[in-house]
């Protein structure tokens, strides 16, 4: 029992984790490439600064995947 | 998958200690980059040769972004950040040799590279701006924003931690996943892209390190 809601909370994690980084960070690269096709001279400045942003908002998808595989491999109430 | 790949896998043992995979690979990482330094140092000329030539492009390429991000002299940040990029590109990029297995897919080493970062922070930024001026960071612009400053020192060393292992692992799990269920050939551009995903990973790890340093030695905000 514990197993199964376990596993529907990892693709829980996962599935609600997934949306709201991936819409967020369309959302972040769309600005970029606009702000380059306006000023293509600040494209390195723009884009070191993006994939910063970027792996700042991929954190948390990453977080809701540690803890779904902590769920999956490491549950800590299955024994 | 019946066993975690979360646990190591014990190649041999020294006496009592266990030595895995991973730790043998950041062994072998650790010696070809203390080789490749000492035999190209050895034979240094001003007119370079072509491994000479290489390492010193791969230098000014670190040395010019280091410098637009601290706008300041890099060189006394760059043994340790150019060090830590060119281990992490490395140690990402080990899953391509056969037998590599990635250290920063394992928890410990990006575990004890955030923990570099979190103390070297600390070390350049009072060796900077001496400890009185360091430590009035903490409660600007308000003293009770403090717990909320040193709070955002942990998690931000927690998600520097994070993130890299976070990628590497899950990366290494869907190459995994896509094996067991796909068989031999549909994997292989997951491994090209896995290629990207550790230059990328170890790119945004020094340049956040070096942000975070930019911001001690400066006095502003990250």
């Amino acid at each position: 029992m514990i197993e199964i809601v376990s596993i529907i909370g990892a693709v829980i994690a996962v599935s609600f984790g997934a949306i709201m980084p991936a819409y967020s960070e369309g959302r972040a690269i769309a600005a970029a490439m606009e702000a380059i096709a306006r000023q293509p001279e600040a494209a390195g400045t723009l884009s070191r600064t993006l994939f910063v942003g970027l792996a700042m908002i991929e954190t948390m998808a990453i977080y809701c995947l540690v803890i779904a595989l902590l769920l999956l491999y490491a549950n800590p109430f299955t024994g | 998958m019946d066993q975690s790949p979360l646990l190591p896998d014990i190649l041999f043992h020294i006496g009592p200690v266990p030595i895995d995979r991973a730790v043998s690979t950041t062994w072998v990482i650790m010696a070809l980059l203390c080789a490749l330094v000492a035999l190209t140092l050895r034979g240094r000329r001003v007119e370079a040769g072509g491994v000479q030539s290489i390492l010193e492009i791969l230098v000014e390429t670190i040395e010019s972004q280091l410098r637009e991000i601290l706008r300041r002299d890099p060189w006394p940040f760059m043994p340790l950040l150019g060090g830590m990029f060119i281990f992490l590109s490395l140690a990402n990029l080990a899953a391509i040799v056969p037998g590599g297995k990635p250290p920063t897919g394992h928890i410990e080493t990006p575990a004890s590279l955030a923990l570099i970062v979190f103390f070297s922070v600390h070390y350049y930024g009072i060796r900077a701006r001496g400890l009185g001026a360091y430590l009035r960071k903490y409660i600007q612009p308000n003293p009770f924003l403090l717990p909320l400053n040193l709070l955002s020192e942990l998690t931000r060393t927690f998600s520097l931690m994070v993130r890299l292992f976070g990628n590497m692992m899950s990366h290494e799990f869907v190459i995994a996943i896509v094996l067991m269920l796909a068989g031999l050939l549909l994997p292989i551009p997951f491994m090209a892209l896995g290629i990207l995903i550790g230059l990328i990973q170890a790119y945004i790890f020094t340049i956040l390190a070096t942000v975070y340093i930019g911001a001690a030695i400066s006095g502003t905000e990250a």
